[in-house]
């Protein structure tokens, strides 16, 4: 075989793997899909939203489950957020060349990918373990601290995206630094941001790990922040790791609702900040 | 972007500035929680068991003897089989997205696979367990065993019953997790070699694969590393996939990687909250300080690598 020939039958070969690669991705992703959809379709019925979490052998619904991870996902979210947008501002506007704005970068960084079970160890040591008592307080507080990460960066990218000549023109009509970001910048990068605080909700929607030992889970309907409150993953995870058929059926059912509303948010997230761009 | 502080400012500007700043530092404050409240949950059992904590492989909470050796290697060997699968796949998938892929196609792919990513990992799990493991083990394991079982030295990671779920099992399904993070990366990292490099290499008559393989892939090298190191950061904290099908048992007593086996983050995730004494809550929180220290060596030195890479390519990441 001469050279030219073995060059294109290289490259042909390599190709083809890279295609091969391309369709073993999506190949797992419908897989999981097509599963998730058929099996939760099926398993879904209308008791699945009336009624609480049923013990061993008996039928019950997810009712308590769903209503305590809108909660905490919520308060979360609405603590985590302000927290992320004053950080990811610090960063973009005023700090980014000192030492504490490049270290609280890269540090931000590191968090973003930090195993979330260690967040929920390190919420149980300092609050947990000293109220002593599993909470949905100590959940929410969990999930903000993953939240935070995720929208400090959105906002710092976004902030530093805004053109310097749009901030000139502000100062230059003697508006005070702080009236230029509030009033200008962060309206002006308010698409991106709002796309990361999605992308953060869509993140500890389905989060487990952080709430095992944090909010733990709760059998019975509850609003109580004081109190250990039940959580759609949570659920899911006592209910498939069960023997019993209809818990595993339940489980299913869960795991449709999440996937269907995690999957939703990153899709609107997209959808949105193309819009606005 | 002006300092303000060295402006006179308005009590506005000093209250937002500070606000904000406020803020930037209690996020550093967050990571120096989160190391000193292991570090101090985990005091009682450094005293107790030492350094040889990290080498001792028994794990018996009613003896209260404890040894991180099974969680520790469980967690490496799982995140190795990941890495293993996952680094060959998202290579090929970022440069299907980046030279191959017409342009229409190029944006339906890459939400495609970041939808991937968005999957949570319970959902993995839980499918792990109930769809996966099973074929897996009745077609997989028995096809493996047979073939790759009879290589030399390798051979006997591939023996031993085929169950399904195992170390092997936990390895697969973490691999699918981390190909997107990978591959994004990749794709990323592509992106920045500069088109007339590429094209220089085109204009001498090099294929596609040459371009990739001897302009693109030197010219990126520190930032596919770096998408590496990510995805084995989360591959190493990875919790809710693993649990599911790992199997959950502290046992070390075969090197086959159809074996039942345990990591740290499922130890954490079955144990913690069933542990009664305090020593056994204490051991399990020196599992979360190794595994934290372990992915935070990880994650530093991929940031590291993607801050030179954007360096050399004088960009911000």
């Amino acid at each position: 075989m001469d050279l030219r020939r073995r060059r294109k039958l290289i490259n042909f070969v390599a190709l083809l793997l890279s295609m091969l690669a391309v369709a073993f991705g999506l190949f797992w992703l419908f897989w999981i899909l097509i599963d998730v959809f058929q099996l939760g379709v099926s398993a879904i019925q209308w008791s699945l939203f009336t009624q609480m979490t049923p013990p061993p052998g008996s039928e019950g619904g997810l009712l308590n489950a769903i209503a305590g991870s809108l909660i905490q996902v919520g308060l979360a979210t609405l603590i985590g957020t302000p927290f992320g947008v004053l950080a990811g501002v610090y960063l973009a506007e005023y700090g980014g060349h000192t030492w504490l704005g490049k270290t609280t970068l890269f540090i931000n960084d590191i968090l973003l990918s930090a195993p979330s079970i260690v967040i929920g160890l390190f919420v149980y040591a300092v609050y947990v373990s000293q109220v002593k008592h599993f909470s949905a307080l100590a959940g929410v507080f969990a999930l903000a601290l993953l939240v935070i990460p995720v929208v400090i960066r959105t906002t710092e990218n976004m902030l530093v995206l805004v053109p310097d000549s749009l901030r000139e023109a502000v100062f230059a009509l003697g508006t005070p630094k702080w009236k230029v970001i509030t009033k200008v910048t962060l309206r002006a990068s308010m698409a991106g941001i709002v796309t990361g605080i999605l992308l953060a909700v869509a993140r500890i929607s389905g989060e487990t790990a952080p709430l095992l030992f944090t909010s733990l889970s709760n059998q019975f309907w509850t609003l109580d922040l004081d109190k250990p409150m039940a959580t759609l993953p949570v659920t899911i995870f006592k209910f498939a790791m069960s023997p019993f058929a209809d818990w595993q059926r339940m489980a299913w059912a869960g795991v449709f609702l999440i996937t269907l509303g995690v999957l939703g948010l990153n899709i609107l997230a997209r959808v949105f900040f193309r819009q606005k761009r | 972007m002006a300092d303000s502080t060295k402006r006179k400012t308005s009590l506005g500007d000093w209250v937002f500035f500070n606000l904000t700043r406020l803020f930037a530092l209690l996020t550093l404050l967050i990571l120096l929680g989160i190391l000193s409240s292991l570090v101090y949950g985990a005091l009682p059992s450094i005293e107790k068991f030492g350094m040889s904590f990290l080498w001792t492989r028994g794990w018996n909470p009613p003896m209260e003897e404890f040894g991180g050796l099974v969680h520790i290697y469980g967690t490496l060997v799982t995140s190795l089989i990941a890495l293993i699968i996952a680094v060959p796949v998202s290579f090929g998938i970022a440069l299907f997205l980046t030279e191959l892929s017409p342009a229409w196609l190029r944006r339906p792919l890459g939400v495609a696979i970041e939808l991937l990513a968005g999957i949570p990992s319970i959902v993995y799990g839980m499918w792990g367990l109930l769809v996966f493991a099973p074929l897996f083990g009745q077609y997989i394991q028995p096809f493996l065993a047979a073939t790759l079982g009879h290589v030399p030295f390798v051979g006997r990671l591939f023996q031993g019953a085929p169950m399904g779920i195992g170390l092997l099992s936990a390895g697969v399904i973490l691999s699918i997790m981390i190909i997107p993070f990978i591959a994004s990366v990749m794709r990323d990292v592509f992106e920045v070699t500069p088109a007339i490099l590429k094209e220089s290499a085109y204009a001498v008559g090099a294929t596609t694969w040459e371009v990739v393989w001897n302009v693109v892939l030197p010219f990126t090298r520190v930032g596919v590393i770096g998408g590496i190191m990510l995805g084995l950061g989360r591959a190493l904290g990875e919790t809710m996939a693993v649990t599911f099908v790992i199997g959950n048992s502290d046992q070390l007593d075969t090197s086959s990687l159809y074996a039942a086996g345990n990591s740290i983050a499922s130890a954490l995730a079955n144990e913690f909250t069933e542990a009664v004494s305090p020593v056994h809550t204490s051991a399990l929180i020196e599992l979360g300080l190794v595994l934290f220290l372990i992915t935070f060596v990880v994650l530093v030195f991929s940031k590291l690598l993607l801050m030179q890479l954007a360096k050399q390519a004088g960009k911000r990441t």
